[in-house]
């Protein structure tokens, strides 16, 4: 099978690049592992922040269904359930297996790695119980499948994530018994957190959990307070009886993929983790593999969107569909819409995470 | 600055008195305004986009906090449902001589109806007073984000943020 751009993950930031470089008229074949393409976007069932051109205003799953018919307009060709399990040659060729388990080699000219993040686990006594779960995932049962994994939840973790799912268990029926965070301060925006308080949801900053206890599921969990070390305090120890523990503690970014493609990786906290380093057109240390969203920094579903955009104009001037200028008048408006998103004070470690990666880039 | 809103997730009357984008209990009680409860430099700014009468300010700067003209700003609502981080109030101090009528965003299941008495709960989630539901307005643009107004004692009108329905999804307590 031959394409000119191969994209591997239909997220925000993989429908995004793939939108842009169609447009100009370039043949584009999107993979992705999961059933549904929408990374996700599906699961965000709450309107997105950022100013109109951001979409601001839209719940994440409608801005989903957007680029999802775009790619269609566009006649943008995406395997789903389909795996990739080797980049060869510079990328110039992907091993595919597909749902039926056939293997098939896709040939290439040029690789855009939009894989995303997974979310961090988090290990104490009692954390392999049916029960225990991750706040995506808890997503992903409640508002694709309509499944309510438990009535009674602890939160684990106040970032974003932790304060947004609190808000939909609530919405979907579910008791939230209070969402807990290891440090003195909330990690996420004060709106989110606001949202949750005046439903009645505690937020106990300075706090652990130590355990969670039952015998084939979970019945319960021990929090605690923590001092400024970090430490359990001594009898500060609280019982909470609950049937599902909700694991919010960040995401980190899947570079497997651009690693085992030999593109250089360099690991920066404020970002998640390990990620391929990048230039300002998202092209990493191999020319023509180009990565954006969350597997070179987690952060949101609009920077995501603006990367993706960004490796799309790149990826179709490289393959000659763009003229030079266009491309760069192009990108510098996608640029100066990321630098809005990342102008603020929440956005600060990103933004400086993003700088340091592209100058080790340039110095390698 | 902002200590409590960062440690509990409640602004505290100081925090929240300093926003731009709440108006005085003087300008309050003179009639309907938007109560905007923004008080981070978010990237957001869909408050300013939809406002028909240009009363609220954020500027080019999208991670500007919002700044309410009150004297440009009708109180019609619109800014409810247009906030993604369901952080915009209308509050009109002169509904009665006694009361306030109070508007939120509401995003649960069941509605509830016009004439109901519900509870009426503070920042924490806390029980202050009943309110009557006297208003429920949703539409397509308001994209299921549906604004409910409701009657309560005029004093509750700057601590009142939220109802809770009997028999309602919501935290029971």
């Amino acid at each position: 099978m031959e394409t000119e751009l191969a994209i591997v993950g239909s997220g925000p930031a993989g429908l995004a690049a793939a939108i842009e470089a169609a447009k100009t008229g370039v043949k584009v074949t999107i993979i992705d592992e999961n059933p549904r393409p929408g990374g996700q976007l599906f699961k965000q069932i709450h309107k997105f922040f950022g100013s109109e051109k951001h979409k601001a205003g839209i719940r994440g799953i409608d801005i989903g269904h957007e680029l999802l018919e775009q790619c269609e307009k566009l006649n943008v060709q995406i395997f789903l359930r389909t795996e990739v399990w080797a980049v060869f040659d510079n990328g110039k060729a992907l091993g595919l297996k597909h749902a039926n388990n056939t293997t098939e080699k896709l040939n290439t000219r040029k690789l855009i790695l939009a894989t995303g993040a997974i979310e961090n686990p988090l290990a104490f006594p009692g954390w392999t119980l049916p029960g225990v779960l991750g706040a995506g995932a808890t997503q992903t049962l409640m508002n694709l499948h309509r499944v309510l994994p438990g009535q009674r939840v602890l939160m684990v973790g106040t970032g974003n994530v932790g304060l947004i799912v609190s808000y939909q268990l609530l919405q979907a029926g579910a008791d939230v018994v209070a969402a807990i965070d290891i440090l003195p301060q909330i990690g996420g925006w004060g709106v989110h957190a606001s949202k949750i308080r005046r439903l009645g949801i505690p937020i106990l900053t300075s706090h652990t959990i130590k355990e969670a206890f039952g015998n084939n599921e979970v019945k319960g969990a021990v929090i605690a307070r923590v001092g400024q070390d970090n430490k359990v305090i001594p009898e500060t120890e609280r019982t909470l009886e609950i049937d599902t523990i909700c694991i919010a503690v960040g995401l980190s970014p899947m570079a497997e993929l651009a690693q085992s493609a030999g593109c250089q990786t360099i690991h920066i906290a404020e970002l998640g983790g390990w990620t391929p380093m990048h230039n300002k057109r998202m092209e990493t240390t191999i020319k023509g593999i180009y990565v954006a969203g969350d597997v070179c920094g987690v952060e949101e579903a609009s920077t995501a969107m603006e990367e993706g955009k960004i490796s799309g104009i790149a990826a179709a001037e490289s393959l000659g569909y763009l003229q030079r200028g266009k491309a760069k008048e192009l990108m510098k408006e996608r640029q100066e819409s990321l630098n809005a998103l990342r102008a603020g004070p929440f956005a600060t470690q990103s933004k400086l995470g993003k700088e340091k990666l592209i100058e080790r880039f340039h110095k390698c | 600055m902002l200590n409590m809103l960062r440690s509990s997730g409640v602004l505290s009357e100081q925090e929240l008195m300093e926003l731009p984008g709440v108006p005085s209990m003087e300008l309050v009680e003179k009639g309907p305004v938007a109560v905007i409860e923004c008080a981070e430099m978010i990237p957001c700014n869909p408050c300013e986009a939809c406002c028909p009468t240009g009363a609220i300010k954020i500027g080019d700067d999208i991670n500007n906090l919002p700044i309410i003209d009150a004297v440009k700003c009708t109180g019609c609502g619109l800014c409810i449902a247009a906030c993604p981080g369901l952080a915009i109030f209308v509050v009109n101090g002169a509904h009665t001589k006694s009361e306030a009528l109070v508007s939120i965003p509401y995003e649960f299941l069941p509605l509830p109806n016009i004439g109901d008495q519900v509870e009426a709960l503070d920042r924490q989630g806390k029980k202050v007073c009943m309110a009557k539901i006297v208003q429920i307005r949703s539409s397509k643009k308001f994209d299921k984000t549906a604004i409910v107004s409701f009657t309560i004692p005029k004093e509750r009108c700057m601590e009142v943020r939220h109802i809770r329905l009997s028999g309602g999804m919501q935290r029971k307590q």
